[in-house]
């Protein structure tokens, strides 16, 4: 019976969700039998005219009885909200060996691809058991990616980056629904999810026509689009590298400081002069307009990958990424050198990241 | 007075009380049209606005009706996608702002303020009779938006989608729904002159029956929200028409601020709509259970706390769209906190029942169905308000069901009561009773039929604004369609046995029901300046039985004995 009224649990999410949501259910369905229960009792018993006691209340106890229920609701309320907030909380970060999937949504399709180089079109496979994360914009209105299965929701926002994750815990084909309404055919912006044991992922990703993962697909990027003529290292130009950016504070000009995230990577593409790296000046043009949402991706990843350690997700066989970046070993941030150990955390502001 | 106006089926209600010389009834005072559409007799503007937002009422309820009959199966066979999507914002726009916002506040609360507080009329009767024409002026653009084509945003008109790639008719409806605001604005602004400047001696503010402090506090979010919704539909019209690059992220522009914007108004206009339901069920639970209302300040402070935590609630409509977890976590605690006030109501109200001698008549039973669906929709409030519930229900069926269930369930509901309360005392007639209690109940069943199974298919997973589903949620859509034709023909008695009544039905007396409020302790229907005398106020509010006494067996008077106060 329950389970025909309740979705398939098929991430580690969902058991978590559905016990907050049963637990609710049970007060709220008490809650709402006390009030019937007591309108339905009151009226029988102080129908009119019945010979039910009617005795005036002392004023005392009117007033104690508002306090008590008062106290009461708030107490559970916040009991509530502490039980659903701590279930947030915890499922917020993604793990950080999480397998990364960009999602492109746009009318009336879903893009994804994943950070090994699978690309697919209104379908994802991923492996059981294994977290993936998801990064999500849209190219033209919002979108919302809904896996009800997984219990997982999140907007893809036109010219902005959300992100969410999940672990799937079962096989199976589950769906994908959009849920932020997008236009004449939203009700068919429709796809699936499919979650494969990992041999058979495996098995599946090898069958895919041979694509380059996002990193690499921004390297080539980042020399055809002339990027390089600036910022690859040796360059005349008076241009920040690049090479262990990713995850830093860096000083702006104005005093400010900003953390090279996503966020900030595609500003500084597309309106480049808003937060300039102290030390420099504003000479790099706008890409507005030059460059995809995906070509942003691409470039991010491949920023990315400059400044991280190896990656689980890396293609076998091929060298890592940030040995193949220009210049000499020493004249790269200690994250960059195969093998050290990758420090997420803040680096000292101000650290030289020119060659 | 003359004998022959006796004959008048607009005269005074008793022929026995007009040898006493009483003036005529405002419906006396002129029988043209023009006499209508200049009267600054708030009474009147009342009824104009009833009857302009039935006519709402009803083209809203045919949209809807179109909705679910597309939905009975999983496939598109009624209508396309172009046409459900204009068919479900055609919905909401003219429901949300053309019949719930205006419904109480405007109709029974225009007609009843100022007979509440023995007051002659409101404190700017022109304003008021503005209001109404500005009312009309954005129905009749957001109306002719649906013939130049019909609009496909929804009515919550995200952008970029409504402002850079929507093909229809939004601006036209945009504007409408901007141009009904300053009719709100305006009557917010009446409401709160008219409760400062216009109580009869002896009217405390803690003697105001609790109807007169629902308006009050609806009339404060009237005021302080409705101009932030102007402000955004503004810009939505500015980017749309004249290309001014606000909200499109393609030039610089921010999608989520609109929702910001939007939710910060669209958040408190659900107080609004379910404040002014809240007065009046505190006044038929009190009468028909002939008791003192139990909890009076409590009832009042809740009432001004709920309009005020209700301002600071309106992100938990943007949970999935990528705000940061600690702003979520605060708008999700303000959003439990704001449920508090609430629930004292309904236990209060339950309260009011212990002791009483309660009747059954058929705005008692409105009320009672009323207590029952808004503890539901309250409740499940607390659901959406749990952020992890809410990322998997948001934008789901469940927060359709949700705030339906107070929208409609209860503050319609509440709509139904009040009008059947007060439709003695608005027309001088009685409605014939069994009809009313048989609309009542299956009303009530006919509701719970169409948005229960709703609840289900949103836990499920079935989106919002759908036109073709997965097939597996269509049991719970046939139920739903099902319910909807039970609550179709509803609403439609009403409309049937009212306008019978305003023809044939009895002569109702002025205090047919034995009630305590002044508006009760004048003529019915009342004369043009509302009392024969200076009315005075010696007694609190619901003086149904002395203090500390029981109440007693107290047969309302339909329609066998008359009083005169």
């Amino acid at each position: 019976m329950l389970a025909w009224l309740m979705p398939e649990q098929a991430s580690v999410q969902a058991p978590r969700v559905d016990a907050i949501f049963l637990a609710l259910t049970a007060i709220s369905g008490a809650i709402v039998l006390l009030v019937v229960g007591l309108v339905v009792a009151f009226s029988i018993r102080f129908r009119r005219g019945s010979k039910a006691n009617r005795d005036a209340l002392p004023s005392l106890v009117a007033r104690e009885f508002e306090i008590g229920w008062t106290a009461a609701t708030l107490f559970v309320f916040v009991f509530i909200f502490w039980w659903a907030a701590s279930a947030e909380i915890r499922a917020y970060v993604a793990p950080k060996d999480a397998i990364e999937v960009h999602v492109v949504a746009k009318q009336w399709m879903w893009k994804t691809q994943s950070s090994n180089g699978a690309r697919e079109i209104n379908e994802l496979h991923v492996p059981v058991g294994a977290p993936v994360r998801l990064i999500l914009t849209s190219q033209d209105v919002i979108h919302s990616f809904y896996v009800p299965a997984f219990r997982l929701k999140r907007d893809a926002l036109p010219g902005q980056q959300t992100e969410t994750w999940f672990k799937a815990t079962k096989t199976g084909t589950f769906h994908l629904l959009c849920t932020e309404y997008c236009g004449t055919d939203h009700a068919r912006m429709l796809g699936r999810i499919v979650v494969m044991e990992p041999e058979d992922y495996a098995r599946w990703l090898s069958a895919q026509p041979e694509g380059d993962d996002l990193a690499h697909a921004g390297e080539r990027l980042f020399a055809e689009r002339g990027c390089a003529g600036c910022h690859a290292p040796g360059s005349g130009v008076h241009a920040p590298g690049l090479a262990g950016l990713w995850g830093r504070e860096i000083p702006l000009a104005g005093g400010r400081t900003a953390t090279v995230d996503g966020a900030y990577v595609r500003d500084s593409i597309l309106q480049p002069k808003r937060d300039v790296a102290a030390g420099y000046e504003p000479i790099m043009p706008s890409y507005d307009g030059l460059l995809s949402d995906g070509e942003i991706q691409e470039l991010t990843a491949y920023i990315r990958a400059l400044g991280a350690g190896p990656r689980a997700s890396r293609t076998p066989g091929r060298p890592p990424l940030s040995s193949r970046v220009p210049g000499a070993a020493r004249d790269r941030s200690p994250a960059m050198v195969p093998g050290a150990p990758v420090d997420d955390g803040p680096a000292p502001a101000g650290a030289a990241t020119r060659p | 007075m003359s004998a022959g106006l006796a004959e008048s089926p607009t005269a005074l209600a008793d022929r026995g009380e007009l040898a006493l010389g009483l003036p005529e009834s405002y419906l006396a005072a002129g029988h043209t049209l023009g006499s209508w559409l200049t009267s600054t007799d708030h009474k009147r503007i009342a009824i104009l606005y009833a009857i302009s937002i039935t006519v709402f009422f009803f083209l809203g309820g045919a949209a809807a009706t179109m909705v679910r009959l597309e939905l009975f199966t999983p496939k598109a066979d009624v209508v396309g996608a172009d046409t459900y999507n204009k068919l479900f914002t055609l919905h909401g726009v003219i429901m949300v702002w053309f019949f719930l916002i205006p419904s109480i506040p405007t109709t029974l609360g225009n007609f009843l303020l100022p007979l509440m507080i023995g007051a002659r009329d409101m404190a700017f009767p022109k304003l008021n009779l503005a209001s109404w024409y500005l009312n009309i002026l954005g129905g009749l653009l957001t109306a002719s938006a649906m013939l130049a084509g019909g609009i496909d945003t929804g009515w919550t008109f995200y952008v970029p989608y409504a402002t850079v790639f929507s093909n229809s008719a939004v601006s036209l409806g945009v504007l409408g729904v901007f141009v009904s605001g300053f009719s709100t604005i305006a009557t917010g602004v009446n409401v709160i002159a008219t409760t400062h400047t216009l109580r009869a001696p002896g009217m405390t503010w803690f003697r105001l029956p609790l109807f007169v402090w629902a308006l009050y506090t609806t009339s404060l979010i009237f005021v302080l929200a409705t101009p932030v919704l102007a402000v955004t539909l503004l810009l939505v019209v500015a980017e749309r028409a004249f290309d001014l690059p606000i909200f499109d992220p393609a030039r610089g522009g921010d999608p989520i601020l609109f929702q910001h914007l939007f939710w910060f108004y669209s958040h408190p206009a659900v107080y609004i709509m379910i404040l002014p339901a809240m007065g009046v069920i505190s006044e038929v639970i009190t009468c028909f259970a002939r008791r003192r209302v139990f909890g009076y300040t409590f009832m009042v402070y809740a009432l001004l706390a709920i309009a005020v935590i209700g301002f600071f609630t309106w992100g938990h409509h943007m949970f999935t769209s990528g705000m940061s977890p600690f702003a979520a976590l605060v708008f999700s605690f303000l959003s439990f906190i704001v449920a508090v006030p609430s629930a004292i109501k309904v236990f209060n109200w339950t309260a009011t029942l212990y002791r009483g001698q309660i009747g059954f008549e058929s705005p008692m039973l409105y009320a009672l169905g009323f207590v029952g669906l808004f503890t539901v929709g309250g409740l499940t409030g607390l659901f959406l308000a749990s952020v992890p519930i809410d990322v998997h229900v948001q934008d789901t069926y469940f927060v359709v069901a949700h705030f339906h269930y107070i929208m409609v369930g209860a503050s319609v509901s509440a709509y139904f009561a009040g009008l059947h309360f007060w439709w003695p005392k608005v027309t001088g007639r009685m409605y014939p009773e069994t009809w009313a209690k048989f609309a009542a109940i299956l009303m009530f069943f006919g509701f719970n039929l169409t948005f229960f199974p709703q609840f289900i298919a949103g836990y499920l997973g079935m989106p919002r604004r759908y036109h073709v589903y997965p097939p597996e949620f269509q049991i719970w859509n046939v139920l739903s369609s099902s319910g909807a034709a039970v609550l179709a023909v509803a609403y439609l008695m009403p409309l049937g046995y009212l306008t019978w009544s305003v023809l044939f039905g009895e002569r109702a007396r002025n205090d047919p029901w034995n009630a305590s409020g002044l508006e009760w302790r004048t003529t019915s229907p009342p004369p043009r300046e509302n009392f024969l005398g200076k009315p005075e106020v010696l007694a609190e509010p619901y003086n149904y039985h002395p203090e500390g006494a029981p109440p007693v067996k107290d047969q309302p008077r339909i329609p066998a004995q008359g009083s005169l106060t």
